[in-house]
C-alpha cells in the first residue's frame, strides 16, 4: 500500500514537474545541443541574430495570450502586421513626411499603431458586443487587412532609406538589438497589467468563468475589447519593426503565418485555449523556443520546409503537456 | 404481465456522497408512467442510471425480461430506451427526414441514401400522430413543440419500447402539450411504455397511471394515480402528513406583522418574460423577505430582474426611495445589492483562482490604488474574512476549487459581504453544503441582517424560510400570488400555500 502510494506521489510530481518546467527543460535541451552541435553557436553574433528576430515574435504572442487568456484567439494579427508596415513608409515617404522629416517620423511611428487599435476595436467589438466567435470574428481582418495594405501600396515593395525609422530594427543598446530590449520592456509592463492591476484580474475572471465575472460586476466588454487592441496595437508595433529591419515594405509577406508563430508560441508559453491563464514571460519562453529551433534547424544545413514539420511537433507536445494538466 | 423494467435496490455514490440510497423503479409495458421529487431528490440519477450514462454501484434492473447491464446511452438505444431531452439533441440545420432517419437511412444500391423513402417513411411516421409538415425543410424552422415531436417520432422509429420524457412540457405552450398528450396515448396504445418527469403535477392526473415519488435518494412510493391526489404528491415529495397540511387551518396564518418602518426596496408589478410576469414585493431594512414557491415558479428570475440581469419589460423598481433600472450586475452592485446565485460552479467561482482572487472579485474597484491593486488591503480584507466566516482553506492563494462546496459557498458569501452590501439576494445559499456549514452560513446571514441589512432569500428548504424570513411572497407561474409574514407561518402552512395555488390554476 505505502509502496503504491509513493509511487505515485513520484509520477505526479515527475509529471507536475514536466508540466510546469516543460518550457525550460526544452529550452535547455535545445541549447545543450546546440552548444555541442551547431558551430558558432556561443556568439554574441549568433545571439543578436536570434534576439532581433525573436523579438517579433515575442511581442505578438504577449498580445495573442492576452487575448487566449479571455477564451478568445486572435487570427488577424499578421493582417494588422503588414497592414501598420505598409502606413509607415507611405507616411514619411509622402510629401509631408519629406517637407517635416521629425513630424513625419512621428506620424510614421503613431499613424500606423493607431490604424492597429482601430482593427483592434473592430475585433474586439465584434467578439464582445456581436457575441461572434472569435476565430470567425478575425478571420475578417485576417483576410481583409492584407488586401488592405496592399491596396494601400498597389501591391509594390517599398524600399526606403531612413536611418532613423530602421533604428527601430537595428539598432543596439549594450550590443544587443533594440527591439529585443523593446520587447523585455513591454513583458515587464504586461506581466505588471496581469498580475497587479484590477484589468488583469478580470481579465483572467473572465477567461476562467465569464458568467461568474459579469455577476460580480466585471466589466466583461471592456476588458475583452481591451485585450483585443492591446493584441492589435503590438502586432502593429511588430510590423513595424520588420519593415526598419528590412528598410523595405512588403505587404504580402510582412506577417505571413505570424497568427500561427504567436498561438503556438502562446501555447507553449502555456496559456490554455478555454482561457484564464496569462503567461506573459510563457510566451516570451515558447516564442524563443519556436525561434531557437528554426534557427538550429537552419545552422545545420535542415531545409525550412523541415523546420516547419518541427514547429508542428513542439506544439503537439505543448497541446499534450496541456491536455495532462486539465486532467 | 411481466413489467417490462424493474430497477430495485439502486444505489449510486458520488466520490462519497450518496446520490441514491435505495431506489427503485417498476414500469409496466404500455404504461405511462411518473417520476416526481423535489431537485436533488435522485430523479435524473436514476435516469441516468437507466439508460447508461452512469454505473450504478448496487442494485439490480431488468429491463423487457432480461437482467440489464447497460454501460453507454447507445447501448440503451439498442436496447429499445429512448430518451427525449429537455435540451433535444437534433440537428436544426437539417431536414426533418434527416433528423429522423439519422442513422438508418434507406439505401438504394447499398450506399446512396435513397431520399424519396426516407421523407416518406418520415412522413409515416409522423402522422401516425397527427402530425403534417414539410418533411423536408429545416427542422429549426418548426416550433420546439413540433421539433420534440419529431425527436420522439425518430424514437418510435427506432422500435423503442421505453420512451423517457425529461420535463417534455417546460417549453410548450398549452396546444402544444395538448399535441404532446395526444402522442404519449398513441404511444400507449401500441404497447410502448413512458417513463415522464415532469414538475407539473397537474399533468400527472391528465395521462399518467402511475407515479413514482422520490425523496432524497430513495423511492418512497409508487401510487395509482386515481388512488391519489395533489396535495398526498406533495406531501410524500415533501415527506410531510397530508392530513397534518389538510388539517392546518388557514387562521393561523395570521401573525402580528413586525414593525419595519424604512423600506429599502419595492418592486412593483415587474415583468422579464415569459417566466416572470407580475412580480410585487417590499423588503425593509433589517427584513427577511423570502421567495416561495416550486421550480419554475420565477423565483431565480424575480432575483435576476433586481440585479440587472434581465431588462424589465415593464413595472418598477424603487431603491430606497429612488427609482432603479439596473442594466448591469455592475450597476446593482455600485448601488449596495449582492446576489449570491444559486449554480455555485458555473455562475459563482471562478475554479482556477484562488480563494483570495475570488473573494475579492466583487470587490475590485475599491481595491484600487494607483491604478493597481492594494495587495495589502486586499489581503487583510482576506485575512479578516476567512477569520470571521471560519473559512477552512490552507491559505488564502489556494484554488478555490480545491475547497469543499461549504467553504466554497462560504468565500462566495464573503465576496458579497465585502461590497458592504445593503440588500443581499440569496438564491439557495445552502444548497449542497453540508450540515455544519449549513448551519454557519445560516448564522452568517442572521448577522447580517441584525446589523440592519436586508435580505432575499430564495430556498427549498422550507425550514429556512420558515424559521427565517419575516415575509414570504409565494410565487406561482411567474407571478407573487400571496404573502405570509411572521409569526405565524408554519411550514404546513406554506405548504398548503403552494399546493393552493397550484389547485388554484387547475
Amino acid at each position: 500500500m505505502t509502496s503504491v502510494t509513493s509511487e505515485e506521489t513520484m509520477r505526479t510530481d515527475y509529471t507536475s514537474r514536466l508540466k510546469d518546467h516543460g518550457g525550460l527543460i526544452a529550452l535547455a535541451v535545445i541549447l545543450v545541443f546546440n552548444i555541442i552541435v551547431t558551430p558558432n553557436f556561443l556568439q554574441t553574433q549568433t545571439l543578436a541574430v536570434n534576439i532581433s528576430q525573436v523579438a517579433t515574435i515575442a511581442i505578438v504572442a504577449m498580445g495573442m495570450t492576452l487575448v487566449i487568456a479571455t477564451g478568445g484567439i486572435d487570427l488577424s494579427v499578421g493582417a494588422v502586421m503588414a497592414l501598420s508596415g505598409a502606413l509607415a513608409p507611405l507616411i514619411f515617404l509622402s510629401d509631408f513626411g519629406q517637407a517635416y522629416p521629425v513630424l513625419g517620423l512621428i506620424a510614421a511611428l503613431l499613424c500606423p499603431l493607431l490604424a492597429a487599435l482601430v482593427c483592434g476595436l473592430f475585433n474586439g467589438i465584434i467578439v464582445s458586443v456581436l457575441k461572434v466567435q472569435p476565430i470567425i470574428a478575425t478571420l475578417i481582418l485576417f483576410i481583409s487587412g492584407r488586401g488592405i495594405a496592399q491596396v494601400l501600396t498597389n501591391g509594390n515593395l517599398q524600399t526606403f532609406s531612413n536611418p532613423e525609422f530602421s533604428y527601430l530594427g537595428t539598432g543596439k543598446i549594450l550590443g544587443f538589438p533594440f527591439q529585443g530590449w523593446l520587447a523585455l520592456a513591454i513583458a515587464c509592463l504586461l506581466f505588471w497589467v496581469v498580475n497587479r492591476t484590477i484589468f488583469g484580474r478580470y481579465l483572467l475572471a473572465i477567461g476562467g468563468n465569464e458568467r461568474a465575472a459579469r455577476l460580480a460586476g466585471g466589466p466583461v466588454r471592456r476588458v475583452k475589447i481591451g485585450a483585443y487592441v492591446i493584441c492589435s496595437v503590438l502586432s502593429g508595433l511588430a510590423g513595424l519593426i520588420v519593415v526598419a529591419i528590412n528598410s523595405a515594405s512588403d505587404a504580402a509577406r510582412n506577417g505571413n503565418l505570424m497568427e500561427l508563430d504567436a498561438i503556438a508560441a502562446a501555447v507553449v508559453g502555456g496559456a490554455l485555449l478555454h482561457g484564464g491563464k496569462a503567461p506573459i514571460f510563457g510566451a516570451i519562453l515558447g516564442a524563443v523556443i519556436i525561434q531557437l529551433v528554426k534557427y538550429t534547424l537552419l545552422a545545420n544545413g535542415v531545409e525550412d520546409e523541415v523546420a516547419l514539420i518541427a514547429k508542428a511537433a513542439i506544439i503537439l507536445a505543448a497541446v499534450y503537456i496541456q491536455q495532462a494538466r486539465k486532467e | 404481465m411481466a413489467p417490462l423494467l424493474t430497477m430495485t435496490g439502486i444505489k449510486k455514490h458520488f466520490g462519497g456522497v450518496p446520490a441514491l440510497r435505495n431506489a427503485s423503479l417498476e414500469i409496466e409495458p404500455g404504461e405511462v408512467h411518473a417520476l416526481i421529487g423535489q431537485n436533488g431528490a435522485g430523479k435524473s440519477t436514476l435516469i441516468k442510471i437507466l439508460t447508461g450514462l452512469y454505473r450504478r454501484d448496487e442494485g439490480e434492473v431488468t429491463f423487457a425480461g432480461a437482467p440489464s447491464h447497460l454501460s453507454s446511452p447507445r447501448e440503451a438505444q439498442n436496447a429499445g430506451i429512448a430518451t427525449i431531452y429537455q435540451e433535444l439533441n437534433l440537428v436544426p440545420l437539417r431536414s426533418v427526414s434527416e433528423n429522423v432517419v439519422m442513422g438508418q437511412e434507406p439505401k438504394s444500391f447499398g450506399f446512396m441514401i435513397n431520399w424519396p423513402e426516407a421523407h416518406k417513411r418520415t412522413r409515416e411516421i409522423l402522422s401516425r400522430f397527427g402530425i403534417e409538415i414539410d418533411v423536408t425543410a429545416p427542422l429549426g424552422s418548426y416550433s420546439t413543440a413540433i421539433q420534440q415531436l419529431v425527436a420522439i417520432a425518430r424514437a418510435v422509429s427506432m422500435d423503442a419500447k421505453l420512451v423517457i420524457m425529461d420535463e417534455p412540457t417546460s417549453s410548450l405552450d398549452s396546444s402544444e402539450v395538448e399535441i404532446l398528450f395526444g402522442v404519449v396515448r398513441e404511444l400507449k396504445s401500441s404497447g410502448v411504455s413512458v417513463l415522464y418527469v415532469s414538475h407539473f403535477l397537474d399533468e400527472l392526473f391528465q395521462i399518467c397511471d402511475r407515479v413514482t415519488i422520490m425523496r432524497d435518494g430513495q423511492t418512497v412510493g409508487c401510487r395509482e394515480i386515481t388512488d391519489t391526489s395533489k396535495l398526498d404528491l406533495i406531501a410524500a415529495m415533501l415527506g410531510r402528513n397530508a392530513k397534518e397540511i389538510e388539517a392546518e387551518g388557514l387562521t393561523e396564518l395570521a401573525g402580528g406583522s413586525a414593525a419595519f418602518d424604512e423600506v429599502v426596496l419595492a418592486v412593483d408589478k415587474v415583468a422579464t418574460g415569459p417566466r416572470l410576469s407580475d412580480f410585487s414585493m417590499s423588503l425593509h431594512r433589517g427584513e427577511i423577505v423570502g421567495l416561495g414557491g416550486l421550480l419554475g415558479s420565477g423565483r431565480t428570475e424575480a432575483a435576476r430582474s433586481i440585479f440587472g440581469l434581465d431588462t424589465l419589460t415593464s413595472g418598477t423598481i424603487r431603491l430606497k426611495g429612488k427609482e432603479f433600472k439596473p442594466a448591469e450586475p455592475s450597476e446593482a452592485i455600485r448601488a449596495r445589492i449582492g446576489f449570491l446565485t444559486e449554480d455555485r460552479k458555473a455562475e459563482g467561482i471562478v475554479p482556477d483562482m484562488s480563494v483570495r482572487e475570488n473573494l475579492t472579485l466583487a470587490l475590485l474597484p475599491s481595491l484600487r490604488r494607483n491604478g493597481q491593486i492594494d495587495r495589502d488591503r486586499e489581503k487583510e480584507l482576506v485575512d479578516e474574512f476567512i477569520r470571521k466566516l471560519g473559512i477552512k482553506t490552507s491559505h488564502m492563494d489556494q484554488p478555490i476549487r480545491e475547497l469543499s462546496g461549504g467553504n466554497q459557498q462560504k468565500v462566495l458569501l464573503a465576496r458579497w459581504l465585502a461590497t458592504k452590501p445593503d440588500i443581499l439576494i440569496l438564491d439557495e445559499p445552502t444548497r449542497g453544503v453540508d450540515v455544519g456549514a449549513k448551519r454557519e452560513i445560516q448564522a452568517i446571514i442572521r448577522t447580517f441582517v441584525d446589523e440592519g441589512h436586508a435580505v432575499i432569500l430564495i430556498s427549498s428548504e422550507f425550514e429556512e424560510l420558515v424559521e427565517g424570513a419575516n415575509r414570504i411572497v409565494v410565487m406561482h407561474e411567474g407571478k407573487a400570488v400571496s404573502e405570509l409574514t411572521n409569526p405565524g407561518i408554519t411550514e404546513n402552512a406554506l405548504v398548503r400555500a403552494l399546493a393552493h395555488h397550484e389547485d388554484a390554476t387547475t
